[in-house]
């Protein structure tokens, strides 16, 4: 009696599980996919200016280049709502505990694209005594763009890129 | 020259004021930290030096000194396109001068970096916590020659 | 609009607030504001999210390898930071610039302000709320990033004032496009004028807020708009001339009101002024060559030389001191919005919550710049 049961409940899992892997293939996917194509045009930059890249990303979502026409607008609201952090160029030792914790407090998913040579390398200050050489101990990073500073239109190819990082993301979740 | 007639009324009145340099529109004189008030006010209200414009400092390892210079404008008609820079030496081992905030009000900022750069203490200042420099460090003031920048 | 508000010791109405770094009103920057409801009891600027150590840097390069991080500080106005270090140069060297590369540094330094200025017309009318006006600047702006671009080959850092003249000559055509941009920008400097600087919206918004006598400009030091705002008439380009502007004709705008309004305007009158600058010194461009040949790493004789133009934001100085080596024994920036600096904790003082954006940026205080 009780090996019926059993039997029966192993049974009933089993379709169960083939459900639902019958369903992730045949909704999994394509909700991982509208899910993803739904952000990527609405990017939601966070207003965090760290050194003097940030006049290119003002040329950038200014009229001449309008970064809206991609789909991302200067977000000028709380962090929660943002799901990109630009780094706009150096990163000095005094802001680096603040551009972790700005990054902290956005909701998942969130996108990072370090911008400019300093913000990969430390560019041209390799060797002051104030700047950190590379974001990527303080912050995981997407997307770099180099230059210094890189054109507005650089930029925008970062940003594309971005997307297209986004619309192949493999989960649901968007990473 | 102009430069040489300012000079002459600061030795005039400071005898142990000493001329550093002179160029068409700039001059240059050094005191030491106990007179320097004085020479300041003089330079403010007898000469028309008003217009702060900058404050450096320098560190001359190589004679064991660091020196505070005060570049000073001036908005009196006439000698706009003047630049009277004011130094005082202070011994490396204890750099300690007065502040000059009474004299021009625009110096405040300026010391306060001079502090953080070259660890010189100014006297009376009523803020010298860190402006440029992280909160936490505690290494030696980044602009003094025998601090050596982690890249090199 | 006077606002009463004393600082009072019941310490449980005060309220302290940070204003960035990340703050849509305060970029690379914060300030510390104390509060009593919706009023500023004091306040305190807390800079150096940008302290890059530039002059630190300085002594560890030479003269010639000094120039590309040099004009990092203040990428909106690169040629303007180059152009007194150049002339300290210059004058420790005892170079004798041509007169043809002096026109150059003159057009290139003076379409840097315009470039400058649009930027920060632009942002003020965002704070302003006015958002057709960060449209048009950021858009107008380009057309004279393009014209430099066409001379230095960057967008904006151009590297193209250093020691011994200029970079390079200016290439056919851009002359012509020159004036044409001129012509066109005068114009459009009307436009600007109807639509914001006659626009009772910001009258009303900037009128009064954050004034600055001509007293307290003297005192704190305060340089450019700043300080002719404020009736203070202090231009380096009269007072001191430098480098070919004796040849042009031009004047000092001067406004008396001090306040937010006349911060903002006084940039519009100064971008006119620089138009009229570069229209005659592209008429009048002497021939010959732009710039004496120095080697790659020149020897600089001892000495000591304090050198100072007006950028867009104010005075811009340099203090050099050589010890005949071929890096300098100390360079110091004196940047104009450090001297501006110490004038906005005077400011934010017993003003509502909602005007620290304007008077903030009004003081066209660029915090990179600032921290160096
Ligand atoms: S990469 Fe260049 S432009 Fe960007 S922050 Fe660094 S120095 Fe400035």
């Amino acid at each position: 009696m009780v090996v019926a049961q059993q039997q029966k409940d192993g049974a009933f899992q089993l379709l169960v599980g083939k459900i639902d892997d019958v369903l992730q293939y045949a909704i999994g996917d394509p909700m991982r996919y509208l899910a993803n194509w739904g952000r990527l045009y609405s990017l939601w930059p966070v207003h965090l200016e760290t050194a003097c890249c940030s006049v290119e990303i003002g040329a950038a979502a200014g009229s001449r280049f309008d970064m809206e026409r991609f789909g991302a607008l200067e977000a000028f609201g709380s962090l929660r709502q943002c799901d990109l952090l630009i780094v706009m160029g150096t990163v000095t030792r005094k802001l680096a505990p603040r551009l972790k914790l700005v990054y902290d407090q956005m909701a998942e998913p969130k996108w990072v694209i370090a911008m400019g040579a300093c913000s990969i390398t430390g560019g041209l200050y390799f060797d002051s005594y104030n700047v950190l050489r590379g974001i990527d101990d303080v912050i995981p990073v997407d997307v770099y763009v180099p230059g210094c500073p890189p054109r507005a239109e650089a930029f925008l190819q970062g940003l594309v890129l971005l997307q297209e990082k986004i619309r192949r993301a493999p989960s649901l979740s968007g990473r | 020259m102009r430069a040489r007639a300012f000079a002459a009324r600061i030795t005039e009145k400071f005898p142990d004021v000493k001329v550093d340099w002179m160029k068409e529109r700039r001059l240059k004189v050094s005191t030491t930290a106990d007179r320097i008030a004085e020479v300041g006010v003089f330079a403010k209200e007898g000469l028309g030096f008003d217009h702060i414009s900058t404050v450096s400092g320098i560190d001359w390892i190589a004679k064991n000194e660091l020196e505070v210079v005060y570049f000073i404008g001036s908005t009196t008609p006439g000698q706009e396109d003047f630049v009277l820079a004011l130094s005082e030496h202070v011994q490396r081992s204890n750099p300690v001068v007065p502040t000059l905030m009474h004299v021009w009000r625009g110096v405040e900022y300026h010391e306060r970096e001079t502090h953080e750069m070259f660890g010189i203490n100014f006297q009376g200042h009523p803020n010298q916590n860190h402006l440029y420099l992280p909160e936490d460090w505690n290494d030696l003031p980044p602009l003094r020659k025998d601090y050596v920048s982690p890249g090199r | 609009m006077t606002v009463q508000a004393e600082y009072s010791p019941d310490a449980d109405r005060i309220m302290s607030v940070s204003l960035g770094p990340q703050h849509p009103g305060a970029g690379h920057f914060r300030i510390k504001l104390w509060l009593d409801g919706d009023y500023v009891v004091r306040s305190e600027p807390d800079a150096g999210y940008v302290h890059r150590g530039e002059e630190k840097m300085g002594e560890y390069r030479n003269y010639i390898q000094n120039v590309p991080h040099l004009e990092r500080p203040v990428i909106l106005d690169s040629s303007n930071i180059l152009f007194p270090y150049a002339l300290g140069v210059d004058e420790l060297m005892n170079l004798k610039v041509p007169q043809r590369g002096q026109y150059l540094r003159v057009i290139m330094s003076e379409a840097n302000r315009i470039i400058s200025h649009m930027y920060f017309i632009a942002i003020q009318g965002l704070f302003l709320g006015h958002t057709t006006l960060i449209t048009w600047c950021m858009g107008d702006r380009d057309f004279w990033i393009d014209f430099a671009e066409r001379i230095g080959g960057a967008r904006v850092t151009f590297a193209y004032i250093i020691p011994g003249g200029v970079r390079n000559d200016i290439p056919p055509g851009a002359i012509k496009k020159g004036l044409e941009t001129c012509d066109w920008f005068d114009k459009r400097m009307d436009e600007y004028e109807k639509i914001f600087f006659q626009n009772p919206m910001v009258h009303q918004r900037s009128d009064g807020i954050g004034v600055l006598s001509r007293d307290d400009a003297i005192a704190f030091g305060a340089t450019g708009t700043v300080a002719r705002a404020s009736g203070l008439a202090v231009d380096v380009r009269k007072d001191e001339p430098y480098s070919a502007y004796e040849d042009f004709e031009f004047k000092t705008p001067v406004m008396t009101q001090g306040d937010v309004y006349a911060r903002s305007y006084v940039a519009l009158l100064d971008m006119r002024e620089s138009v009229k600058i570069i229209r005659q010194a592209l008429k009048k461009l002497p021939q010959g060559p732009v710039r004496l040949k120095l080697g790659p790493q020149p020897r600089v004789p001892a000495g000591e030389v304090y050198s100072r133009t007006e950028a867009a934001r104010g005075e811009m100085s340099y203090y050099i001191v050589s010890d005949g080596s071929p890096r300098p024994y100390r360079l110091k920036i004196g940047v104009p919005s450090a001297k501006n600096l110490g004038v906005l904790p005077h400011l934010l003082r017993n003003v509502h919550v909602a005007d620290i954006p304007p008077i903030y940026w009004g003081l066209n205080y660029w915090p990179v710049e600032s921290d160096r």
